[in-house]
């Protein structure tokens, strides 16, 4: 129980510090040197104070308790699975880190095979084909036939040839 | 009479070949991806949106349509057969309908739900093209004090009336708002909340956010909780209704369908409410031998109510949108986006700027209809195989797509940070129980809101009182206040009586 309260109030604070870095930027706002009752600044003023305020009494809901102890979900969850979140997470940060320089189909492939096994995945050969064959087919119907161009790479190039 | 010319003109559009496709593909897509648990239609209309580059408008909203209804029918269909309702309106179908199908009765479960969904989607859809016009004729009178107030009572509902706690609601909401901030001012110019990055002077593209929260948040928080085994997939059986499941089922359609309708109606979208307004009556209804199959053997009443009301507050809440503008649920928030995207401003001008355009998407929605009900039967068993790909391939393959969705709009990769970033905190939210839909709604609204409130402030020369001086405005914001503060007032006014 006492460490559910603990990870309410984490929530609560966050809450509280985007309030905080909202109320930053609106006032790093330029002021306009144009004509208007209410300036850029007015609503971001009035969204930052919001978010102060809910985080406040989301602070104090978890002082008193915290709400997490209300969400049935919670009472029989099972505990946090480490090793698939981290697999999950290392399939988004590979996404980001290839899709620039090798293109769409390399970095999804390498996802795909990351996220399956995540979610306990052993095949991971069948994996690594089936997500070639998907985001493959994927990027010939989005880029192809759709004209929406989804990030042309190495692979792209071996098989549509050279983007023009 | 508008209403009867129109519909004329609009299935004279909707039933051409190209048209018909375009239903067909929406049909099914919004089936097979209503089946699959945890994914509903915002999502899917969200990641279909790059699409707004190379189709017209009337093909991609009649797509689009067929995938709101589509998904609405494959969602029941998993809550009868694996007893994980895909979004919040079919929680209830799960409750009779998975313990019909434990029963062997998964047939008659599934009928019920696809023939109640029909008479509720017919009915929605009828008082969508005959109430439109009407709205239309009232929201013509109001100026921008007026929709500014409307805008924030629906903040309001979406926010803090509907779901478990309005101090998390409203939090979500702002966390929407402040989104929808980011990016150049429309009317001075100057960038905010950019953080001086140039890659957010556009703002933040409102599919990102819906990829973010639906599909990693989701898929995040499912592997946070990840426990290795397989859900039961129920089998489907004979798919036939007997003469005593239809006459059980008649009524219980008529009023689940009249019950939802005016809920999706009003800005307190959602059918949350509806659904489980229509099961209470539904039990209290039923002859006592029925009332015993409540909660044990499963009631089939308790199945065809509810779903019907589902699909009716679904239709419902098309009217606010087509006719005001106002998205009041998160699917009718992207749709409302792609209407944005073809430089179109749904709102009272639209029925008479795009009338043809109006009256197509509403006689596709019959067609949408008709289709599902001839489709869906015949094709369950296809529907129950798609409950079958393995867990592993399928989230996998959904965070493929979440990628193509969002670097397909602008080939940036800050978008792609930015979409892995909302979609963490989507995980905490799911797990600290902050609703999503007021994220969506307050990113989309939460601009129009801002210039309406500025409109209003330039027309009264910056005097603050027009809000309040207007009786229109005035009426809505006491709603609003009332609908925020009323049920506490209630429950402390109770506990007063009470002590």
């Amino acid at each position: 129980m006492k460490r559910r309260d603990h990870a309410d109030l984490g929530a609560a604070l966050f809450v509280l510090g985007l309030g905080v870095v909202a109320a930053w930027q609106a006032s790093v706002v330029p002021v306009s040197p144009l004509y208007g009752q209410v300036g850029p600044k007015a609503v971001p003023y009035v969204v930052a104070a919001g978010l102060v305020l809910l985080g406040g009494l989301l602070t104090a809901s978890a002082l008193r308790g915290g709400w997490s102890r209300d969400i049935e979900e919670l009472q029989e969850a099972t505990p946090t699975n480490w090793r698939a979140l981290g697999l999950l997470l290392a399939g988004l940060l590979a996404n980001v880190a290839l899709i620039g320089p090798f293109g769409f189909t390399a970095a999804a492939t390498v996802q795909f095979a990351l996220v399956a096994a995540a979610f306990g995945s052993r095949a991971h050969l069948r994996n690594l084909v089936i997500a070639f064959v998907v985001s493959l087919s994927a990027y010939a119907l989005f880029v192809k036939l759709l004209g929406v161009n989804i990030g042309a790479g190495v692979v792209e190039a071996l098989v549509f040839g050279a983007p023009e | 009479m508008e209403t009867l010319s129109g519909l004329a003109m609009g299935f004279g559009n909707a039933l051409t070949l190209a048209n018909l496709g375009w239903a067909l593909l929406g049909c099914f897509l919004g089936t097979a991806i209503g089946v699959l648990p945890g994914l509903g239609p915002a999502l899917t209309i969200a990641l279909l949106l790059p699409i707004t580059f190379s189709v017209s408008a009337t093909g991609a909203f009649i797509l689009f349509c067929g995938i709101f209804y589509g998904a609405m029918y494959g969602g029941s269909t998993t809550s009868i057969l694996l007893n994980t309702p895909g979004e919040s309106g079919s929680i209830i179908t799960a409750l009779e309908g998975a313990r019909m199908a434990k029963n062997g009765r998964a047939g008659p479960a599934l009928v019920t739900a696809a023939i109640g969904s029909f008479v509720a989607g017919t009915v929605g859809t009828l008082g969508i093209a005959f109430l439109g016009p009407v709205v239309v004729e009232l929201a013509l009178q109001l100026g921008p004090a007026e929709y500014f107030s409307l805008m924030v009572l629906c903040f309001v509902t979406v926010s803090a009336v509907l779901g478990g706690s309005a101090l998390r609601g409203l939090t979500s909401l702002f966390f929407g708002l402040l989104l929808g901030l980011v990016g150049i001012d429309l009317q001075t110019g100057q960038p905010r909340l950019t953080f001086g990055i140039p890659e957010l002077l556009d703002g933040v593209n409102v599919v990102l956010v819906a990829v973010a929260l639906f599909a990693v948040g989701e898929t995040l928080h499912l592997a946070w909780r990840h426990a290795e085994g397989k859900a039961e997939v129920r089998p489907v059986g004979r798919i036939w209704m007997s003469r005593g499941d239809w006459r059980r089922s008649f009524w219980p359609w008529m009023r689940g369908a009249g019950l939802g309708f005016p809920f999706g109606v009003m800005p307190a979208g959602g059918s949350e409410m509806p659904t489980m307004l229509s099961y209470y009556a539904e039990r209290k209804l039923a002859t006592p031998e029925a009332q015993k199959e409540f909660g044990t053997t499963g009631a089939i009443e308790g199945v065809a109510g509810p779903e019907a009301a589902n699909n009716a507050a679904a239709a419902g809440v098309l009217v606010p949108m087509l006719t005001l503008g106002l998205p009041t649920s998160a699917t009718a928030a992207i749709m409302l986006s792609a209407f944005q995207s073809y430089g179109i401003q749904p709102g009272p001008l639209l029925f008479t700027t795009q009338a043809e355009l109006v009256w197509t998407l509403i006689a596709s929605l019959f067609v949408a209809n008709v289709m599902l009900v001839v489709l869906n039967l015949p094709l369950v068993g296809l529907w129950a195989s798609i409950l079958k790909i393995p867990q592993p391939q399928l989230y996998a393959g959904i965070l493929v797509f979440a990628t193509i969705g969002t670097y397909g709009i602008s080939n940036s990769v800050v978008d792609l940070i930015l979409l892995y970033g909302i979609g963490i905190v989507a995980m905490f939210m799911r797990r600290f129980d902050f609703p999503v839909a007021p994220v969506i709604i307050g990113m989309i609204l939460g601009p129009m809101a801002e210039q309406a409130m500025r409109q209003a402030l330039t027309i009264s020369q910056g005097d603050w009182t027009t809000f309040v001086t207007r009786p229109v405005s005035l009426a809505i914001l006491v709603v609003a206040l009332l609908a925020l503060l009323g049920p506490r007032l209630y429950g402390a006014w109770l506990r007063r009586v009470a002590a």
